[in-house]
């Protein structure tokens, strides 16, 4: 029974996981740009939220409702004023300038915020639980947590393969010099790309602050298991990530049941398993 | 006095970084005209088309369209305004069906008589296809769509970059057998034509590209063999 819930509590997990990782792998896919800020932007949407629920006295999920614009409109600055000028051949200059933007972001939040940890209180909800069997109880919000997830990638799949939107945003990826010969702009379309990319960000930020204690140190990890999430269940496919999320909060969750200091070991052994094994991820892209 | 140009180059130069690729080129498009370009490899003949459709820079006032200076716009907008590429190896988006490469061609709804249906009806063979992936099709195919993605921004000027390279004869004919339902619809078409005899056939005018400078223009009636051989290989 101990295992059952073990699993379950490490598939739960996987879809925060997996939501790291969304966003990540949009960026990517769209416009070859590896956020490495992106782990701090996680952070940062998480203080946002913290903010919010403290100066206009709400909850953590109504507070999705600012956090979310807010964090898509900072994406869409950021991509117009900054990142696009970043990009062209050569992969270097996005990733000097997001590394950058990581060390901005990590200080910044300190000296607002100061180095404590902090959560963010979403009252009862954190503690009911529903018993599936007995012996095996599921937690309310990790639940919650993880159908929006499933929710968030169903979103993000509906909008890339049946909208114009996301006709735009492959087709951009494919060519972008062609795509503008359909009349697209890029730097718009890639702007588009990054604050939806924040939006997805906003709320996994937001459903971390409600699950653990966070403080402006803890982005670069985060980034980390987006990273793996990614790599595990293949580039370029959203359900492939979700996968990934999950074998890596599985792996996470097994590690620390046999010893607490193996958590994050037991994530990273399994994705450098998968890398060897299958080092185009459990679930590359198909065509067609 | 022939109407007035829909399209008017006047002195365009052109350059990749120090090379200069175009030295005051002028060419005149007339409503409803077929313009063929010809010229030897790295005559400039893509160079042209590029700049015309704002992928490359270009003087404000060197490419006139429909009485409006657009030399510095760039490419997204010049579509917005009528002027369509077919780019040289037709560069369909891989990862889009061939409906999905269609309805991105038209996505900024230019109004017009392209719609996908008729589209279709011109191109029946895609209609078929509609659902496949774009790499999955013939190079004749393959070129249909990506004509049948340019019409469907509904464009006053079509520009054809090599639309028969790689292609069987038999293909190109099919292909080509269609442009006179394109002009039809009140839309000019610039040809540029590795091609010469196909290109002579199908055109109104020509000029000939000769290491980046107009070396023959006239009408493509007119055009001698002995003349076109001097300005292609400018002996």
């Amino acid at each position: 029974m101990d295992w059952i819930n073990t699993l379950v509590q490490g598939v739960l997990i996987g879809g925060l996981y997996a939501m790291f990782a969304a966003g990540l792998s949009l960026i990517f896919g769209v416009m070859r740009l590896v956020n490495i800020a992106h782990g701090d932007f996680i952070v940062l949407a998480a203080y946002v939220a913290l903010a919010v629920t403290e100066t206009l006295g709400i909850g953590p999920l109504p507070a999705l409702l600012v956090v979310v614009p807010l964090m898509g409109i900072i994406g869409y600055a950021l991509q117009r004023g900054l990142l696009n000028r970043t990009l062209g051949d050569d992969l270097l200059p996005p990733l000097l300038v997001t590394f950058g933007l990581s060390v901005i972001i990590q200080n910044g939040l300190l000296e607002l915020f100061t180095a404590d940890s902090r959560r963010l209180q979403a009252g009862a909800i954190e503690v009911a639980s529903l018993q599936v069997a007995p012996g095996i109880s599921v937690g309310v919000l990790p639940l919650l947590q993880f159908a929006v997830a499933v929710a968030v990638i169903g979103g993000l799949q509906t909008l890339f393969y049946r909208t114009a939107f996301g006709r735009a945003f492959r087709a951009t990826s494919d060519d972008p010099s062609v795509a503008q010969l359909m009349g697209l702009d890029n730097r718009h379309v890639f702007a588009l790309a990054m604050a939806l990319s924040l939006a997805v960000v906003a709320i996994a930020g937001v459903l971390l602050a409600v699950r653990t204690n966070f403080d402006p140190a803890i982005g670069p990890a985060r980034l980390i298991f987006g990273f793996e999430a990614v790599i595990i269940g293949g580039l370029g496919n959203l359900w492939g990530t979700l996968a990934g999320g999950i074998v890596l909060g599985v792996a996470q969750a097994i590690g620390a049941k046999l010893d607490p200091g193996w958590q994050l070991l037991a994530g990273h052994l399994a994705f450098l398993l998968v890398l060897a094994v299958r080092p185009e991820g459990l679930f590359p892209r198909i065509r067609g | 006095m022939p109407d007035a140009p829909l399209l008017d180059v006047r002195a365009l130069d052109a350059f990749y970084g120090d090379f200069q690729a175009l030295f005051g080129v002028s060419i005149a498009v007339a409503p409803r005209q077929v313009v063929a370009i010809i010229g030897a490899n790295g005559a400039g003949k893509s160079t042209l088309l590029k700049s015309i459709a704002g992928l490359m820079p270009a003087r404000c006032d060197a490419i006139v369209f429909d009485g409006a200076p657009i030399g510095d716009l760039p490419a997204f907008r010049i579509v917005a305004r009528g002027i369509a590429l077919v780019p040289e190896g037709r560069r369909l988006f891989a990862s889009l069906s061939v409906e999905e490469n269609l309805l991105i061609g038209g996505q900024l709804r230019r109004p017009g008589p392209w719609t996908l249906d008729r589209i279709y009806a011109l191109f029946p063979a895609l209609a078929q296809r509609r659902n496949f992936p774009s790499t999955a099709l013939s190079g004749g195919e393959q070129q249909m769509v990506a004509l049948g993605r340019a019409l469907m921004s509904n464009p006053r000027l079509l520009l054809c970059d090599e639309i028969s390279l790689g292609l069987a004869p038999i293909v190109i004919r099919d292909i080509y057998a269609r442009l006179p339902a394109i002009v039809a619809e009140g839309t000019s078409l610039v040809i540029v034509e590795q091609d010469i005899a196909q290109a002579l056939a199908a055109a109104d005018s020509v000029y000939c590209l000769q290491e980046g400078r107009v070396a023959f223009a006239g009408a493509a009636r007119s055009a001698t063999r002995e003349a076109v051989a001097a300005a292609y290989f400018g002996i």
